[in-house]
């Protein structure tokens, strides 16, 4: 069972990066979305939450929220993907579930 | 005037993914109207709503970033960055939005609006504050 | 709520502004001006063109104590005062210049 999980949070103010990559199986996906894609920067205190997990899991960014607050691609951590909004109704098609964490 | 109050509006939350920030904008320009001594503090995510090259236009809502720079002509021209939050994110000031005001004293000289202060400095600041707002 | 410039129906909210500014165009700040028996001349268009420039910039209708110290910088000391406006706008230049440029009303205005 492959899932997507779902992140809109930023990692800075509450814990749903950290619970769902504790929580996510190898081989899902995690897309950060809206306040969320805070998590895909590199250079943070946070940004280990995603580059520990690097390997076991994917992880995918929604370009228009990296856009609407300021944030260039140069600035993401290595190995993060960013995907439109066709991207994301791919990866949702593509997975059996999508778990969003809130 | 002895009326006039130190007013501080303190922003801890991110642009967008919530109403607060835009929420506070707007209740920092309304409030600008009563003439009060103005300042803003941009703390944790808070410091994400001043980021420079914001465009959401393919989120199809209002870029309110280009409203910061109208502050100066609004006489607020005191904008605290916390230093800690800023460094947590891996951002500088370069990173943003070059806020000025013109001092109308000095033949319209332009000047920073943006002060970067370390958590020590801030708690100063806050404490020296009449009223303090948060968002 | 809506007015007819032209032929054509905008839609307008229950004070008179426009709904949607991307729709604005100078003929329905004549129409607007006309139903106050207000005729706009060349003072009232240099107002009217630096609020929808302000506006472009800053993404606000200024507050009418911001547009006159603005005016006063861009169009000289004689023109950013109140009485210089007030005379141009005698219903409130912020509230009434706005209106006729298609902005929202201002920040702040009651």
């Amino acid at each position: 069972m492959a899932i997507l999980h779902t992140v809109n949070k930023s990692p800075f103010d509450k814990n749903s990066l950290e619970a769902c990559v504790r929580l996510a199986v190898k081989g899902s996906s995690v897309l950060m979305i809206e306040d969320g894609v805070y998590g895909a920067m590199k250079g943070t205190v946070k940004s280990d939450v995603v580059t520990g997990a690097m390997g076991d899991v994917t992880f995918y960014v929604l370009g228009p929220d990296l856009k609407a607050r300021g944030i260039g691609e140069d600035k993401l951590i290595d190995g993060v993907k960013v995907v439109d909004y066709s991207g994301f109704v791919n990866l949702t098609t593509e997975n059996d579930k999508v778990q969003a964490w809130l | 005037m002895s009326d006039v109050k130190k007013f501080m509006y303190v922003n801890r939350k991110a642009p967008y993914g919530t109403i607060y920030a835009w929420e506070s904008l707007e209740v920092v320009l309304i409030g600008a109207a009563f003439e009060q001594d103005v300042a803003l503090a941009f703390v944790d995510d808070g410091v994400y709503q001043i980021v420079k090259g914001q465009d959401t236009s393919e989120l199809g809502i209002k870029n309110f970033s280009p409203t910061y720079s109208a502050l100066g002509d609004y006489d607020i021209n005191k904008i605290y960055v916390e230093k800690e939050s800023l460094e947590a994110r891996g951002l500088t000031v370069d990173d943003l939005l070059h806020l000025t005001w013109e001092d109308e004293n000095e033949d319209w000289a332009e000047k920073d609006s943006i002060q970067v202060v370390s958590s020590e400095e801030l708690k100063k600041i806050l404490d020296e504050s009449d009223v303090l707002l948060n968002f | 709520m809506a007015i007819e410039v032209n032929g054509k129906s905008y839609e307008v909210d229950e004070e008179g502004y426009l709904a949607n500014l991307n729709e604005w165009e100078p003929a329905i700040a004549e129409v607007m001006a006309k139903e106050d028996d207000c005729e706009l001349t060349d003072s009232h268009w240099e107002v009217i063109n630096f609020l929808r420039e302000y506006y472009e910039e800053y993404q606000i209708a200024p507050a009418v104590r911001v547009l006159t110290k603005a005016i006063g910088k861009k169009l000289g000391p004689d023109k950013g005062n109140s009485k210089y406006l007030y005379e141009l706008f005698p219903y409130g230049p912020a509230k009434q210049a706005c209106k006729y440029a298609g902005l929202p009303k201002p920040t702040g205005c009651v």
